[in-house]
């Protein structure tokens, strides 16, 4: 029972994780690259590292905040409309090639010793030159200093954390967030308001009681403590929305078509390219915020934003669902919480003579892969994916 | 040009068609008193080849016109030409082509869509993974919600989508494809695929509609229909031009046509004058042209005679050159 709460608990800790709301925030980006308008973008890393380094670089030499999240988003944009005008006028695989270079030249540069001033080189700029403003504009209740259980009242203090009280937890927790991906994927059955306020009654549900199940103990605004994680999911909250005031209008309408069909769109006399460009410069911007906040718990680390992150993110996309609003968010959750689970749970039963901490971790990497590689063999379409837009060939 | 010598909505009567066409001259690149295209100097080749070679070809206003021609002597090519979805091998270098009195030698195919000229494909471009009124809703011209900034704002282009929409719905029950409205476009059948493409055409209120191939893989009930709709369009003061094979279409519907053989525009003029021209029935229409193949009638014993002596006959012929080749 200890070790299945101990399990449970760290993967708690991933899941709300400054990292984790970070990469849902570059996937949400991503899926408008790729989810809705069919561009493949294979550096969206790319897009992440210029972000933490437009913010971290113009902190670190003294510029205010907020004029460091502006150079970044600033650098992203730069990136988006050098990569989109040579190549979204091509076939998409173009892009693809000329993206994955582009980040990886983003990130050597990054490393080289002659830009040792500015970005640390290989080193990268630690947290503590840039992330100090961000904390000094925290506001109630997270001033005042100290560490917080959040949600003070946990299972501790019902029948003294008996077993049979997390059981049924544990077995309510799991029944309202299958019943809120059933929502989720019902798309029509219910109408608009109705079904929306019953997804967020849902969602606070069980946050709460997983709040409840498994309590966290952070500091307030410590390097890595709950007021990062309060702006991180308000970030990925608000983006989101964005995303869902975006593609249910005519413009998102004409970024399906432009996955669909590029030379169909153009006889209906929309400019195209220009359409791209928004779209690769919007889905950027994203990835450029998800990558400030990924460096806000830890520092700015070229290598820590190279290809894999960028495959991660994709990961991600595909289990949650292409082209769908929420599916970016719970397919990195899922990724996250997934690998944390088989992390936990081989360090806990196997013994470390077969397989020691740092295997471990390699280990959940592996079995993740495989994991996707049986989703995109018999669910194509991930979570929230709507199967229809799957059934015809394009 | 750009005058309206003649009132479109007068060419709804068949006398008035025959007796404006009858003053044409039936001569590749004839000129037409109310040209909607005009089009001079277009070469295209690919390598050494010459695709197409267009000296000169004016298009009327109002009328249907046909563009025929054997397969590979460039009409789809012709079409991506002046649609911009292809450059011109002379492009700066003397080819010019204007619609509606404006010059379109540089514009992109979205620009020129927009100046009032739209196309179907060859092969349906239904946009398989949306529905039918999203695919229709596409069509329209102009959408403020398509803009960027706008388009976060609902209020800024709800009452614009509501008039789209109400457009579309109504287009749709014209081409009976209402019922299909909220179905994936990928779930409908080749032929009303072709209809959707022709209605979503027509959301962005063009003056001239280019088809190319409408009739391909259709069957003839639905050809029927279609043939209807091109002809209502027409009636109702707009501007066609169609790619077609099948002669009794084109002589059923088309006031004017024009023949391409290897890149080149080899005839023109109405569909009667045109078919018994020499030129045109060594080049594409074959001595058989007039007979249909599908009909039980040639299926008649003493035809299928007849077509066997014929055929032995060349048989024969065939050989006896063969062997006096041979002698060679």
């Amino acid at each position: 029972m200890d070790n299945i709460q101990l399990i449970l608990n760290g993967m708690m800790r991933e899941m709300l994780s400054p990292g984790t709301a970070a990469v849902a925030i570059a996937v949400i980006g991503l899926n408008i690259h790729f989810g809705f308008t069919g561009l493949l973008n294979m550096g969206q890393a790319g897009f992440m590292l210029l972000g933490a380094y437009g913010m971290g670089i113009s902190v670190w030499h003294g510029l205010p905040f907020a004029v460091g999240i502006l150079f970044g988003l600033g650098a992203a944009l730069i990136f988006a409309l050098i990569l989109g005008v040579p190549t979204l006028k091509l076939r998409g695989d173009y892009l693809a090639i000329v993206t994955i270079s582009a980040a990886e030249i983003i990130r050597y540069v990054g490393r080289s010793s002659l830009l040792t001033d500015f970005t640390g080189s290989a080193q990268g700029i630690p947290g503590s030159q840039y992330s100090d403003p961000f904390r000094s504009v925290a506001f109630w209740p997270f001033t005042g200093g100290g560490s917080w259980v959040l949600l003070p009242f946990n299972y501790h203090d019902v029948a003294d954390g008996a077993v049979w009280v997390r059981l049924l937890g544990w077995a309510i927790a799991i029944g309202a967030i299958a019943s809120l991906v059933y929502l989720l994927r019902s798309g029509d059955k219910f109408s608009g308001v109705a079904r929306n306020g019953l997804v967020v009654l849902l969602v606070v549900f069980s946050v709460f009681l997983l709040l409840f199940l498994f309590p966290l103990d952070y500091q307030k605004v410590g390097v890595n403590g709950w007021w990062l994680r309060f702006v991180a999911w308000t970030l990925v909250a608000v983006c989101c929305f964005i995303v869902y005031l975006l593609v249910r209008s005519p413009w998102g309408r004409l970024l399906r078509g432009i996955r669909e069909d590029e030379d169909a769109i153009r006889s209906l006399g929309k400019n195209v390219f220009a359409i791209k460009m928004q779209a690769l410069i919007i889905g950027g911007l994203f990835g450029a915020l998800g990558g400030m906040v990924y460096v806000l718990a830890s520092s700015v680390q070229p290598d820590s934003m190279g290809r894999t992150l960028t495959f991660f993110c994709y990961t991600a996309l595909l289990l949650g669902g292409a082209a769908t609003i929420f599916g970016p968010v719970l397919g990195t959750i899922m990724f996250y919480v997934g690998r944390a689970f088989i992390f936990q749970a081989s360090r806990a039963y196997v013994p470390d003579s077969i397989l020691n901490t740092q295997e471990a971790a390699f280990f959940s990497y592996i079995v993740v892969g495989v994991a996707l590689m049986l989703l995109v063999i018999f669910r194509p379409q991930g979570v929230l994916g709507d199967k229809r837009e799957l059934r015809f060939n394009v | 040009m750009s005058e309206h010598t003649i009132n479109p909505s007068g060419l709804a009567d068949p006398a008035a068609r025959a007796a404006l066409v009858g003053g044409f001259e039936a001569t590749p690149g004839a000129s037409k008193p109310d040209s909607i295209l005009v089009v001079d100097n277009i070469v295209r080749q690919f390598g050494g080849m010459t695709a197409v070679d267009v000296q000169h070809l004016e298009v009327q206003r109002g009328l249907i016109t046909a563009l025929i021609g054997p397969n590979g002597a460039g009409k789809t090519t012709f079409f991506n030409l002046i649609t911009g979805f292809d450059r011109p091998t002379s492009a700066g270098k003397g080819a010019h082509w204007a619609f509606d009195g404006r010059t379109l030698d540089k514009t992109s195919a979205s620009s020129v869509a927009r100046a009032g000229m739209v196309r179907t494909f060859q092969l349906t471009k239904a946009l398989s993974r949306m529905t039918v009124i999203e695919n229709m809703m596409l069509g329209a011209q102009d959408q403020a919600g398509e803009n960027l900034f706008k388009s976060m704002f609902r209020p800024t282009w709800r009452a614009q989508e509501r008039a789209i929409e109400a457009k579309a719905d109504d287009l749709l029950g014209r081409f009976k494809l209402y019922e299909k409205k909220y179905d994936y476009a990928g779930s409908l059948s080749g032929g009303q695929r072709k209809l959707l493409e022709m209605a979503r055409a027509l959301m962005s209120d063009p003056k001239m509609i280019m088809l190319d191939e409408p009739m391909a893989g259709v069957n003839p009930a639905l050809t029927q229909s279609l043939l209807g709709h091109i002809q209502s369009l027409r009636d109702e003061g707009m501007t066609v031009l169609f790619v077609e094979h099948d002669m009794h279409v084109v002589r059923h519907i088309s006031d004017w046509v024009a023949v391409m053989a290897e890149g080149r525009l080899v005839a023109e003029g109405s569909a009667d004058t045109v078919m018994s021209d020499p030129a045109v029935i060594d080049a594409y229409l074959g001595a058989h042209h007039d007979t249909d193949l599908g009909d039980d009638a040639l299926l008649s014993e003493e035809h299928m005679q007849e077509l066997a002596e014929e055929v032995a006959a060349e048989d024969a012929e065939r050989e006896a050159e063969e062997e006096a080749e041979g002698l060679r």
